[in-house]
């Protein structure tokens, strides 16, 4: 029966929530290895070498990654057309902002810059990477990786990308957290008492990440 | 009060509309809006034109006809009432306002302001009741006690007046505050507990089928509902379905 | 109406048999009136004045050369001859069906009413009527047209029991018809609170309540079926509020001594109509219900004088069809609406009661029309439609007006507010009168005090039609309270007036909010101000205990039927009627009728009286739309409201009445002249839909005050001003102790008049007195 419940718009929002809550533990985790490199370049090296060569992480996490962001993005995209197609015809005057916030109506557009600056972060990262290891097969060595990622934060403009990036990263989170436990059923009660928790999180992460971004510009 | 109306026209079904705008002078702010409409109706049938079409019919907030876009907002710029309930003191002499019908491909326009929401009908005959029989023999009332809590809860969705609101003012024109109410009611209640699996999935399979949006939790429909129904039934909804597709 | 010819007859008291050829009767003049729509013949007599013995009467006089009645063997017999035979030439029928009126009570009017102790009739009427099989249930269609809590229960109940139903509502849907605007709650003999209730005391205080006008066997049955109706709406999961042990609360209302009104909040109605749709739903998915939203009933089509079918006219596109079935049930509701402005929904009309009388089925009591004291004021002519507060608000508020009507001036013109009106300068005039029940008088009695003291001057808003409902000494004693529950200083004013107010927004919330959103007044603060106004009609089409109209196979439930109600409604006992005639009543006494149709077929809807049923609802809106007169629909509607108010309101007397018959008549005629509707037939027309309904307003009206003039006494929500006791209270009359039956045969004012006898067998007939 589970076929059939993916196939209703409830099942849908359901797996575009558990989707969510995967990313969202990912992020936090890809977080919290990041920071390191703020304070210890041994530490960041020595837990990016496991990440980067652990066959689990590699062949196991990773593919499971891949597709959970791509089937985000696919029924993200998805639900978008369907919904626009329910709400074909526009108001000559709409007020929006009297019922909801902007985050919560503007969650495609914030997507669609995430999905730009995640490009470009395969760019930066993912395809060297790959290159590295699967392609030209090069030696590893357990002390690159801090190094690449400095080199990466040289460039002001990338920086300020990034930095816009995680700016409406923030904004889907904040309506994408406590979105995403409504849509597994939390009852609004329960979602407020994890409101700051959703605060905490939306903004304290992207802000880290730009904190990252902009501390590696500065310091060399 | 002198106004500018900006009123959606539409002959029918099938004719494309298009706003028109009428200047209205002489509005009293004890009025109530639908009254404004009823003065500019007899100013148009007086000028031989043809009167605006909406729907209406209790105006007292309870029977859920009455339907306008106004300004932007469901019912219009005050909260937790319906259109008839809407007094022109809420505006000013001078505003310009913006009469739309509810807009939805589920709801198609039938004339002017006057829309088609059959399509809650069918979804509330796809499963919202409980299957009893009417003629008579049930048990006694008070061999079923209820909670309270939850017996107030379940009245609180059942006040739905099935207006469309929700449907209205969502961007995507999802109708799951409707359909999540009336799921609530009966899945709180140990009446309705027995066919509880069936109803949520029918309900919600009937929902897509009429081309009603998805949930995106923004939260409009919650707070143009005239009724104040809770966002919380939809999450209950959405808890109902994932239970009734487990055991299935 | 058809002119037979008269004839002579002697008016009989006794058995033929008893009479000795030496004793002497009266000659009466018999006119055989043909009703031309039900084909049912009526004798109406006249008495010549004229006596002879038997012997001397020749029952063969028409076979006479000289056709005269009395032998040559009375002595008297030439004289007697000539003035019988001047008698026959100036009989004028016109005046007769104006004087037959108090003659005798009505053959026509049989009322199948059971035999045997009253606890027992309606079992021995199930069980001894016919039924129909399950299998040729299958083959039977009903039609029922309205979905409120009667048709929508009926429409479920007849589905349920496998008969075909059609279902026809002129809103986008079922779940908007006007029931769902019912605050209050519902009453029920359940005795949960073990207060002495029975099916007797609701019994005999809804016969009560309705000043003995009220049918005893259908208010008993309503009584005893009562408490089924609270079983069968909790088990379809209607959520009525409930203690915290789980179990269904009560509340008490107007004019009872139990709390036996279960409740929903303020929106009892809503729940109950939502609890109905809902088992229609279920019926129509199952495909027993085929439902008709948006469809307005303009004809009931009769067949060899049976109602076979009806022709509605689909409002979207204004296609006018032909609907055919073995029965028709009407639950058309009241017609309030008659007054333009009252508590109905604005689209509540008569016109498919009135289309029925017009074919025959007779309306009963159009003069007793409840007006209801707590509604907001009229703010301006701009006014569409009255809103009502609950009948609940008198249980704390108190009614007053200022004393001195020098302080009624100031408060007129803004210079005081009420709250600076001293105590010893209000008049408190409901306690003043009724010191037993105050504020908690029935309905009909708190309105016509608040007239009264209107019209002597003392009204508080600017028209001077408003009173005051005032909670402040509630808010004083229950802030009182609970500042000795808390252990707060009870003589601390703004604690009390805090705590108190706690207490009222609590039980009055949402009425107190709406009352500010009308009326831009903060209720909490300053006094509420109320005005009676129109709400509920106990008059309407007249049934028989199987709730069957004088038209064969047409039946009428819910507010649409005349029965349980009297002469005025007790509170919580209309949800209770309707939902009582749907689901329990009408789905067996059907059965009754149905039983000889089980090999009838289908009916065809291509026959000459469909047809001509058809063409004759075209005709009459191509009229309307054809006639370019020159004023709106509305324009009638509230000049007939005018009339309605200011001649047939909450007082009446006889010349008033008699002016708004010629009135009425008047502007109907201006109306067919000057009307303007605007669109097409066979469009989305509000207008013409509209027009249609203040036709018939307009015919109903003149009936309404015909039958207020007739009624020459005062009961219930019918006051006249000539029938009034030196205090200003009712006076009724033994010898109208009947209902009124109106047979249509032209104009309204020409009605006859059919009167069914009310026996009052188990209550006593007592003063109803509140003093």
């Amino acid at each position: 029966m589970m076929q059939n419940f993916i196939s209703t718009s409830i099942g849908k929002k359901v797996a575009m929530a558990i989707s969510a809550i995967f990313l969202m533990v990912f992020l936090l985790q890809h977080f919290l290895i990041n920071i390191t490199s703020v304070f210890s370049e041994d530490l960041f090296n020595m837990l990016s070498h496991f990440m980067g060569t652990n066959p689990l992480v590699q062949f196991v996490l990773q593919p499971v990654l891949i597709a959970g962001v791509i089937f985000h993005f696919v029924m993200g995209f998805y639900l978008e057309i369907q919904n626009r197609r329910a709400s074909k015809y526009e108001y000559f005057k709409e007020r929006g902002g009297a019922n909801s916030t902007w985050m919560s109506r503007n969650m495609i557009w914030s997507g669609l810059v995430i999905l730009s600056f995640l490009v470009l972060h395969f760019i930066d990262f993912w395809f060297p990477e790959m290159n590295y290891k699967y392609i030209e097969f090069k030696p590893e060595d357990p002390n690159r990786y801090y190094e690449e990622l400095v080199h990466k934060f040289e460039d002001i403009r990338r920086v300020i990308f990034y930095c816009i990036s995680f700016v409406l990263l923030s904004l889907h989170l904040l309506h994408g957290f406590s979105s995403s436990l409504k849509s597994m059923g939390a009852n609004k009660s329960y979602a407020s008492s994890v409101k700051n928790l959703s605060v905490i999180y939306s903004v304290g992460i992207p802000l880290g990440f730009c904190f990252i971004a902009i501390f590696h510009h500065f310091t060399h | 009060m002198k106004l500018t109306l900006k009123i959606w026209r539409q002959k029918n079904a099938e004719s494309r509309g298009g706003i028109v705008n009428y200047d209205i002078d002489d509005i009293s702010p004890d009025m109530s809006f639908l009254e404004m409409l009823d003065v500019l109706n007899a100013d148009l049938i007086s000028k031989d034109e043809e009167p605006v079409s909406f729907d209406h019919d209790c105006r007292e907030g309870i029977c859920g006809s009455c339907s306008l876009f106004i300004n932007g907002q469901a019912h219009g710029p005050d909260r937790r009432i319906t259109t008839c309930q809407l007094h022109m003191r809420k505006f000013k002499d001078g505003d310009t306002i913006f009469i739309e019908p509810f807009r939805a491909k589920a709801f198609p326009v039938i004339k002017d302001l006057v829309v088609d929401r059959s399509a809650f009908d069918r979804i509330q005959q796809s499963g919202g009741y409980i299957s009893v029989n009417t003629s008579g023999n049930t048990q006694d009332a008070n061999s079923i006690p209820i909670n309270k809590d939850d017996a107030d809860t379940a009245f609180d969705a059942a006040t739905c007046i099935g207006c469309g609101a929700c449907v209205a003012t969502c961007k995507n024109s999802s109708a799951m505050l409707f359909v999540g109410a009336k799921v609530s009611q009966y899945s709180l209640l140990p009446q309705g507990k027995t066919e509880a699996s069936r109803r949520v999935i029918n309900m919600v399979n009937q929902m897509d089928l009429e081309g009603f949006g998805n949930c995106s939790n923004t939260g409009a429909c919650e707070v143009e509902c005239p009724k104040g129904i809770s966002l919380d039934n939809i999450a209950r909804m959405n808890r109902e379905l994932m239970k009734a597709s487990v055991k299935k | 109406m058809s002119k037979k010819k008269l004839t002579y007859s002697l008016n009989y008291r006794r058995p033929k048999s008893e009479y000795k050829p030496s004793d002497e009767l009266m000659i009466c003049i018999r006119y055989y009136h043909k009703c031309e729509i039900t084909q049912k013949t009526k004798i109406i007599k006249k008495s010549t004045g004229v006596k002879c013995k038997l012997k001397d009467w020749n029952s063969d006089w028409h076979k006479s050369p000289d056709r005269t009645p009395i032998k040559y063997t009375d002595p008297q017999y030439k004289k007697k001859n000539k003035i019988l035979k001047d008698k026959v030439k100036s009989f004028d029928i016109e005046e007769l069906f104006k004087t037959v009126k108090n003659d005798s009570f009505s053959d026509y009017l049989k009322s199948k009413l059971p035999n045997g102790p009253i606890e027992k009739k309606w079992t021995n009427h199930k069980n001894s009527i016919n039924l129909v099989s399950p299998a040729n249930k299958r083959n039977i269609d009903v039609i029922v047209v309205g979905t409120g809590l009667a048709g929508g229960s009926a429409c479920s109940t007849l589905a349920e029991l496998g008969y075909n139903v059609k279902a026809f509502c002129f809103q986008d849907s079922p779940r908007r018809a006007h029931s769902i605007a019912a605050q209050g709650g519902i009453n029920a003999a359940k005795n949960y609170q073990g207060d002495g209730d029975s099916i007797y005391r609701l019994f005999y205080d809804t016969v009560k309540g309705g000043d003995y006008r009220s049918r005893e066997e259908n208010v008993y049955r309503l009584a005893e079926v009562s408490a089924n109706i609270i079983d069968q709406c909790v088990a379809q999961g209607v959520p009525f509020a409930r203690d915290y042990g789980g179990l269904l609360d009560n509340r008490s209302f107007g004019g009872v001594l139990v709390s036996r009104t279960f409740y929903a909040k303020g929106q009892t109605g809503q729940q109950l109509l939502l609890g109905a749709y809902s088992a229609m739903n279920r019926q129509i998915a199952r495909g027993k219900i085929e439902m008709y939203n948006r469809h307005e009933m303009l004809d009931v089509v009769l067949v060899d004088g049976k109602a076979r079918g009806i022709i509605t006219r689909n409002l979207v596109n204004g296609e006018i069809e032909r609907h055919s079935a073995h029965a028709v049930v009407l639950a058309t509701g009241g017609y309030g609406n008659v007054f333009y402005l009252s508590t109905n929904a604005m689209g509540s009309n008569v016109t498919a009661a009135w289309k029925a009388h017009k074919r025959g089925a007779y309306f009963a009591n159009p003069c007793f029309t409840q007006i209801h004291p707590t509604c907001i004021p009229v703010s301006g002519d701009h006014q569409s439609k009255l809103t009502l507060m609950s009948e609940s608000l008198r249980n704390d508020g108190r009614i007053w007006v200022p004393k001195n009507i020098k302080d009624v001036e100031s408060i007129r013109n803004g210079s005081l507010s009420p709250t600076e009106i001293l105590e010893e300068n209000r008049d408190y005039f409901l306690e003043r009168r009724y010191p037993a029940f105050g504020n908690l008088v029935p309905r009909d009695v708190a309105s016509r005090a608040a007239k009264e003291r209107c019209d002597a001057g003392f009204g508080v808003n600017k028209t001077g039609e408003a009173v005051y409902l005032d909670f402040a000494s509630a808010i004083t004693r229950y802030g009182k309270e609970q500042a000795l529950i808390n252990g707060l200083d009870d003589s601390n004013s703004e604690v009390v007036e805090k705590l108190g107010k706690e207490i009222i927004k609590k039980k009055y919330g949402n009425l107190f909010q709406m009352y500010e959103k009308i009326v831009d007044q903060n209720p909490y603060e300053t006094p509420m101000m109320i005005y009676p106004a129109v709400h509920y009609t106990m008059g309407g089409i007249w049934v028989d205990y199987n709730l069957m109209t004088t038209i064969p196979g047409l039946y009428a439930i819910g507010e649409a039927n005349f029965s349980d109600h009297g002469a005025n409604r007790l509170g919580a006992s209309a949800l209770m009627q309707g939902l009582a005639d749907g689901y329990f009543v009408l789905p067996y006494t059907i059965g009754d009728y149905l039983s000889d149709d089980i090999s009838t077929g289908p009916i065809a809807n291509d026959t000459k009286e469909f047809i001509e049923a058809e063409n004759n609802a075209k005709e009459k809106l191509d009229h309307l739309i054809n006639n370019k007169g020159s004023k709106s629909v509305d324009y009638f509607h509230k000049k007939l409201g005018k009339i309605m108010w200011n001649k047939c309101g909450m007082a009446r007397n006889k010349k008033d009445l008699e002016s708004a018959i010629k009135e009425i008549s008047e502007l109907r005629n201006d109306f067919y002249k000057e009307v303007k509707v605007p669109g097409e037939q066979n469009e989305f027309n509000e207008e013409l839909a509209k027009a249609g309904r203040v036709a018939d307003f307009l015919e109903l009206g003149e009936l309404f005050a015909k039958d207020a003039l007739e009624r020459e006494e005062s009961c219930g929500g019918h006051f006249r001003d000539e029938y009034q006791t030196k205090e200003g209270e009712a006076t009724r009359k033994k010898e109208f102790q009947f209902v009124s039956a109106w047979e249509y045969v032209g104009e309204p004012k020409n009605a006859i008049l059919h009167k069914e006898k009310l026996e009052y067998e188990n209550i006593e007939v007592k003063e109803r007195s509140y003093k």
